[in-house]
């Protein structure tokens, strides 16, 4: 098994621990306030997602050919989803990022609860990890061509 | 006399259960629900009177024709109009706001002209106006709002130029939930001979309008807030301004002849109703505002909400962690439609965890972005009741709100 398929494992293992969307809300918030905090200088204006009704500020750095995810959000419950979603892809290759279908998010019912419709941005906030590791693995490509 | 009970009955989707917990709705500023009468106005229409409008000599075609000019003097009725020419249905406020936009931005505005809105309208009744002020660089002005929300009618003297062409207010903000003095406004715009335009969208469900008091030039509802299916509206317009104004939309029926050498426009209200026009939804007008005028009339029902005003205001404004947004002096122009902010706890949390416990909410800028920013806030939680909604409902509300508080915190 894959380091990202044992992230994705543990998230649907833990959110099975609950029946009732209240609980499962309750360990989201839990998640939010456990979150690193995340500088104020680093919460600019390129750094927001867009298509959210709270403010997600998602940043990323790359170390070690890998990406490496910060966060934060001005909601709470926000704030837990995005922390969940960087600690499953936070620390992988922008490969590994790029070529993931992100259907665990289906297997834990957070896209049904929490449809882009209702403008909580959690399609943007995968959207924009997407962007960012495939932006990733172009430069790379991109840097390998050069220095052929 | 009818107990909100007795009135619920009419409206199946309040049975609904989400998330296994009975809802409870209070989003009605957003969209109201539909009794049965207007869902069966519809199928009727469907099924018996189906047939485009003002075209065929066919016996379906007078009917759905009948159905369709018969709504018209029932709106006509409801909002005291002195003639049916000078009620134009639209697909809803919004489409009658841009029409007036347009038409008479056409026939009246041009370059250094300036238009009024205020700061408590709905992105409706602003971006309109901004765009006609674009297209004929004309100036957009705006008459602020204090803390409580309360318009600065002490500003509007002020305001008003030479060059002011038209002034566009709100009846009620959908934000505040307070009632404007809109027969003042446009007593001091008339003084200088600019007309008034009245968003009613919200103003038309809470209070009994004549246009004719009012005397507002214009006047626009949608149907959908009142218990009418959704794409029908209304512009009340006086017959004058809309003779004077040239077509918005241009299509089959608001002609007299087409000639490639230049055509001519039908007599109002055609020369508003460009296309095929709203045919089966149009006539749940009629079924919707007989509901709405028999709640607006019920002494039990009023007595309801009136109850439920007090007592969510009340809890809204003793509460330690919350502040609320529409606070008029004279509670009387309060409607029970209700704004505020929780210290420490995000709108759109709130709104997520409400929705768990069988709530539906609004949350978020509502539409009024300039508000917003008045406010000095990204959005506020709003509920708004309807004559349906009972005390039950709003103790509920009060008490799972404490608790996503409490969860939040
Ligand atoms: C005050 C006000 N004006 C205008 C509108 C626009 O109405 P509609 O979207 O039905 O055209 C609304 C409703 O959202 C409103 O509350």
């Amino acid at each position: 098994m894959t380091k990202l398929e044992e992230r994705k494992n543990k998230v649907v293992e833990d959110f099975s621990l609950y029946d009732e969307w209240l609980d499962r809300y309750e360990y989201l918030i839990e998640l939010g306030k456990a979150l690193e905090p995340f500088p104020e200088e680093k919460k600019t204006e390129d750094r927001l997602i867009k298509g959210c009704q709270s403010r997600v500020w998602l940043d990323a750095d790359v170390r070690d050919g890998r990406l490496w995810f910060t966060a934060d959000s001005d909601a709470i419950i926000t704030k837990g989803i995005i922390s969940l979603l960087i600690s499953v892809y936070s620390g992988l290759t922008p490969e590994e990022i790029a070529g993931d279908d992100f259907a665990f998010i289906g297997e834990i019912g957070l896209r049904e609860n929490l449809s882009p419709t209702r403008a909580n941005g959690l399609v943007s906030m995968i959207e924009t990890i997407k962007e960012i590791s495939a932006e990733a693995v172009s430069r790379k490509l991109g840097s390998r061509l050069r220095s052929k | 006399m009818m107990k909100p009970l007795q009135l619920r009955e009419q409206f199946p989707i309040l049975d609904t259960k989400v998330y296994g917990k009975p809802l409870v709705y209070l989003d009605n500023a957003a969209t109201s629900q539909r009794p049965k009468s207007v869902t069966e106005a519809f199928v009727k229409s469907c099924n018996s009177a189906n047939s485009n409008l003002h075209r065929a000599v066919h016996k379906l075609a007078i009917d759905a024709t009948d159905a369709y000019e018969n709504t018209r003097r029932r709106v006509q009725e409801f909002l005291g109009a002195a003639h049916p020419e000078e009620i134009v249905f639209t697909s809803g406020a919004t489409a009658a706001i841009n029409l007036v936009a347009y038409s008479f931005g056409e026939a009246f505005v041009g370059e250094g002209d300036e238009i009024i809105v205020t700061e408590a309208e709905h992105h409706s009744n602003i971006v309109p106006w901004q765009l006609l002020c674009e297209r004929k660089k004309a100036t957009l002005k705006v008459l602020d709002v204090d803390d409580n929300g309360e318009l600065q009618i002490g500003h509007l003297k002020e305001l008003i130029t030479h060059n002011t062409r038209l002034m566009a207010v709100t009846h009620i903000s959908n934000v505040l939930g307070i009632e404007n003095p809109v027969r003042e406004i446009v007593e001091i715009c008339h003084q200088s001979g600019v007309p008034v335009l009245v968003d009613g969208a919200q103003g038309a469900v809470h209070r009994r309008v004549n246009v004719r008091d009012l005397d507002c030039d214009f006047y626009v509802f949608s149907g959908h807030k009142l218990f009418a299916a959704s794409g029908t509206g209304v512009l009340y317009g006086k017959r004058l301004l809309l003779d004077a104004m040239p077509p918005f939309m241009g299509g089959g029926e608001m002609i007299e002849t087409v000639k490639f050498s230049g055509s001519t426009w039908a007599k109002l209200p055609g020369k508003f109703e460009a296309g095929t026009q709203n045919i089966n939804a149009t006539p749940t007008l009629v079924p919707a505002l007989d509901l709405l005028e028999e709640c607006l009339g019920d002494a039990e029902l009023a007595e309801n909400q009136e109850s439920i005003k007090k007592y969510i205001y009340g809890f809204l404004e003793n509460h330690p962690r919350i502040t609320q947004y529409g606070r008029p002096a004279d509670i009387e122009r309060k409607v029970p439609l209700f704004s505020f902010k929780v210290e420490g706890a995000h709108h759109e949390d709130l709104a997520l965890i409400l929705d768990k416990m069988g709530i539906a909410l609004r949350s978020g800028q509502m539409c009024a972005e300039p508000l917003m920013d008045r406010i000095g806030v990204t959005g506020l939680l709003r509920a708004s009741f309807a004559p349906y909604n009972t005390m039950e409902e709003a103790e509920y509300f009060t008490k799972c709100l404490d608790k996503a508080i409490e969860m939040l915190i």
